[in-house]
C-alpha cells in the first residue's frame, strides 16, 4: 500500500535520512522505532508532504506521491496525527472533529462524530470546549478522533505516547487497535520501543537516518541488540 | 487569543452608537470626518481578516482602494456607466487582479505578500500619476454625483447613513462567515497551518480567497470615498495611506473585528484633533502610537476585553 524507495532527506548540510526503504501492506500495523534524532519524524514529514526529499520515491497505492503537497496527500486518504498533536486549540472539540472530515462530502459525518463520542465519552462532555483547554490525554483523543474523521486508508501516528500518563497511553492504544481491527492500515513512530513492538505486526529500526533492522515485532522484542539499545534490558 | 463575541448584542450596540452620534455633529465637517472614519473602518475589517486570520500583511491596500476608486470613476465619467454598476465592475476587476497576484505569492511561506503588495502599490501610484489623459495625473479628477437607482446622494447625512449601513452589514456578514464552515477553516489556519494542511486544507488557496475579499472591500470603500468627496487624486492610492491602514489594524487590535473599527476611527480623528499643535502634530501623533503599542501591545480592543472579562468574573 505504501512503498518507500531509497529515500534521502537533508536539512541543509545535515543528512537526516539516507537510503531508507520500507513497505507497508494493506491492513498491517507497522512501527518505526528509534532514538531521538534518528530521523523518525523526518520520515513522516516526507510521507505527508511537509518535507521535500532530496532523492528517492514514495508510492501510495502505486501512485508516486513524493512531490505532492501535503493537502493533496491528505486527500488521497493518508491521515496524520502529528507530534504534539497539532490540534486547533482555539476551536472547540467538535469543530476539530468536523475539520477532520474536511475532505469528505458524504452525509455520514454526524454518524462518525457519534462513533468517536461513544469511543471517547469524555469528548462528548467537552464537545463545546476549546481543544486547547483539555488535558494532554484528552487532546490526544481529539487528535485520534480528528484523524479518524477523514476515514483514512493509512494513519500515521507520531509519538502517540509522548508526554502522557501510562493509563492514558493504554487507552489511546486500545483505540488504535480497534481501528486496526476495522481495517485501517497504521504506521506508528514511537520512542517507546516496548510499547510499539508489543502492538504492531512488523517494525523497522531507524538509527542515524538508516534502517538498521526490520522484521516481525515479536522477534524484534526478543532480539538481543534491540533489547540492549531500546528496551533497557 | 480570539474571544467569541456575543455578536448580535455587539452589532446592536454599534448600530445604536452610529444612530446617536449625528446628534452631536455641529457642522458638515464632523460628518466628513465620520464618513472617512467609517470607510477606513470598512477597509480595516477586510485587512484585519487578512492579517488576523491568514497571517499576511498587505502594504498595498491604500493603492487597491485608490485604483478601485479610479476604475469606478473613469467608467462613470468616460463611458457613462451608472455609479452602482461601475463600482460593481471595479469590484470584479480588482478581485481578478488580486487573485492573479496572490495565487503564486501565497504558495510561498513568509511575508512575500507584503513585499509584493508594497511593489504593486507603488506601481499603481505611479501609473495613476503619469497616465494623465485617463486619470488627470497628479491634479486628480472630479467625480459625478452618486446615485442609486436614480436616487441622488447629496447631503452628508445620506452619506453617513449609507456608510454606517455598509459597516454594520459588513460586520454582520463577517460574523456569520467566521461561524460558518468557511470560517472554521480560517480559524484552523490561524490556529495551526501545518495541522490545517494535514487534514487536507489547501491553506494557500484560502489565503488567496481572504486576500481577494479584503481587496473587494477596499475597492468598495475607495470608490465610495471618491463619489462622496466628488474628487479623486493619486494621493488616495499613496503608500502612506496603505501604511496608515495597517497601523489602524494593529493599533486597534489584530484579529479583533471591533479593534479594526476603533483603530480606524481613532487614527482618522487624531490628526484633526492635533492640528492645533501645528508643527508638533506629527511628533505627538507618533508618540501616541508608540505609547499605545508599548502599553497595549495587543491593541486597544484588548483593553476593552480585559475589562469586560474582569467584570464578568466578579459577577460570578
Amino acid at each position: 500500500m505504501l512503498k518507500i524507495e531509497k529515500l534521502c532527506c537533508n536539512y541543509k548540510q545535515i543528512i537526516a535520512l539516507s537510503d531508507v526503504s520500507l513497505h507497508i501492506n494493506r491492513g498491517e500495523m507497522i512501527s518505526l522505532i528509534g532514538a531521538n534524532g534518528a530521523g523518525k519524524t523526518t520520515l513522516l514529514r516526507a510521507i505527508s508532504g511537509l518535507q521535500n526529499p532530496k532523492s528517492g520515491n514514495i508510492y501510495f497505492e502505486n501512485k508516486n506521491i513524493t512531490k505532492l503537497e501535503s493537502h493533496d496527500v491528505a486527500k488521497l486518504g493518508i491521515a496524520q496525527i502529528p507530534e504534539g498533536r497539532g490540534l486547533f486549540s482555539i476551536l472547540s472539540v467538535e469543530e476539530n472533529l468536523r475539520l477532520g472530515a474536511y475532505i469528505r462530502d458524504d452525509n455520514e459525518i454526524e454518524l462518525d462524530i457519534e462513533k468517536i463520542y461513544s469511543q471517547f465519552p469524555i469528548l462528548k462532555e467537552k464537545s463545546k470546549e476549546y481543544a486547547g483547554t483539555l488535558s494532554g490525554g484528552q487532546q490526544q483523543m481529539v487528535a485520534v478522533g480528528r484523524a479518524l474523521m477523514s476515514r483514512p486508508k493509512l494513519l500515521l501516528l507520531d509519538e502517540p505516547s509522548m508526554g502522557l500518563a501510562p493509563i492514558i497511553v493504554e487507552e489511546i492504544f486500545e483505540a488504535i487497535k480497534i481501528l486496526r481491527d476495522s481495517g485501517t492500515t497504521i504506521f506508528i513512530v514511537e520512542q517507546n520501543a516496548f510499547l510499539a513492538l508489543s502492538v504492531t505486526d512488523r517494525a523497522y529500526v531507524l538509527e542515524n537516518g538508516r534502517i538498521v533492522m526490520s522484521g516481525n515485532s515479536v522477534e524484534l522484542l526478543e532480539d538481543e541488540g534491540v533489547k540492549e539499545a531500546y528496551l533497557g534490558a | 487569543m480570539l474571544k467569541r463575541y456575543n455578536i448580535n448584542r455587539d452589532i446592536l450596540t454599534l448600530s445604536a452608537i452610529l444612530i446617536i452620534i449625528p446628534f452631536f455633529f455641529q457642522n458638515d465637517f464632523y460628518y466628513e470626518i465620520a464618513i472617512v472614519s467609517l470607510l477606513n473602518a470598512l477597509i480595516c475589517i477586510g485587512l484585519n481578516m487578512l492579517m488576523g486570520y491568514a497571517g499576511q500583511v498587505s502594504l498595498g491596500h491604500g493603492a487597491f482602494a485608490g485604483l478601485g476608486g479610479y476604475i469606478a470613476v473613469i467608467l462613470g465619467s468616460k463611458y457613462g456607466i451608472t455609479p452602482l454598476f461601475s463600482i460593481f465592475i471595479a469590484v470584479v476587476t480588482m478581485s481578478l487582479f488580486a487573485f492573479i497576484i496572490s495565487k503564486p505569492i501565497l504558495r510561498l511561506k513568509g511575508h512575500y505578500l507584503a513585499m509584493a503588495t508594497l511593489g504593486i502599490g507603488i506601481i499603481i501610484s505611479i501609473v495613476l500619476n503619469v497616465e494623465d489623459e485617463l486619470t488627470g495625473g497628479s491634479d486628480g479628477m472630479s467625480v459625478d454625483s452618486f446615485t442609486i437607482f436614480g436616487y441622488e446622494f447629496v447631503d452628508s447625512l445620506q452619506w453617513y447613513m449609507l456608510c454606517s449601513f455598509l459597516l454594520v452589514f459588513t460586520i454582520w456578514m463577517f460574523s456569520n462567515l467566521i461561524d460558518s464552515p468557511f470560517g472554521r477553516v480560517l480559524r484552523s489556519i490561524e490556529g495551526s497551518e501545518k495541522a490545517a494542511n494535514s487534514v487536507g486544507i489547501n491553506v494557500s488557496h484560502y489565503k488567496s480567497i481572504v486576500f481577494v475579499i479584503s481587496v473587494v472591500i477596499a475597492t468598495i470603500a475607495g470608490s465610495l470615498y471618491a463619489f462622496f468627496s466628488g474628487f479623486i487624486s493619486p494621493s488616495e492610492a499613496s503608500f502612506s495611506h496603505s501604511i496608515e491602514l495597517v497601523v489602524m489594524v494593529v493599533l486597534g487590535g489584530l484579529g479583533r473585528i471591533y479593534g479594526a473599527i476603533i483603530g480606524a476611527v481613532i487614527l482618522t480623528i487624531l490628526p484633526q484633533l492635533l492640528t492645533s499643535f501645528e508643527d508638533y502634530q506629527t511628533l505627538i501623533y507618533g508618540s501616541i502610537i508608540i505609547f499605545v503599542m508599548i502599553f497595549m501591545p495587543k491593541g486597544i480592543a484588548s483593553v476593552y476585553e480585559d475589562v469586560k472579562g474582569r467584570l464578568f468574573a466578579s459577577n460570578k
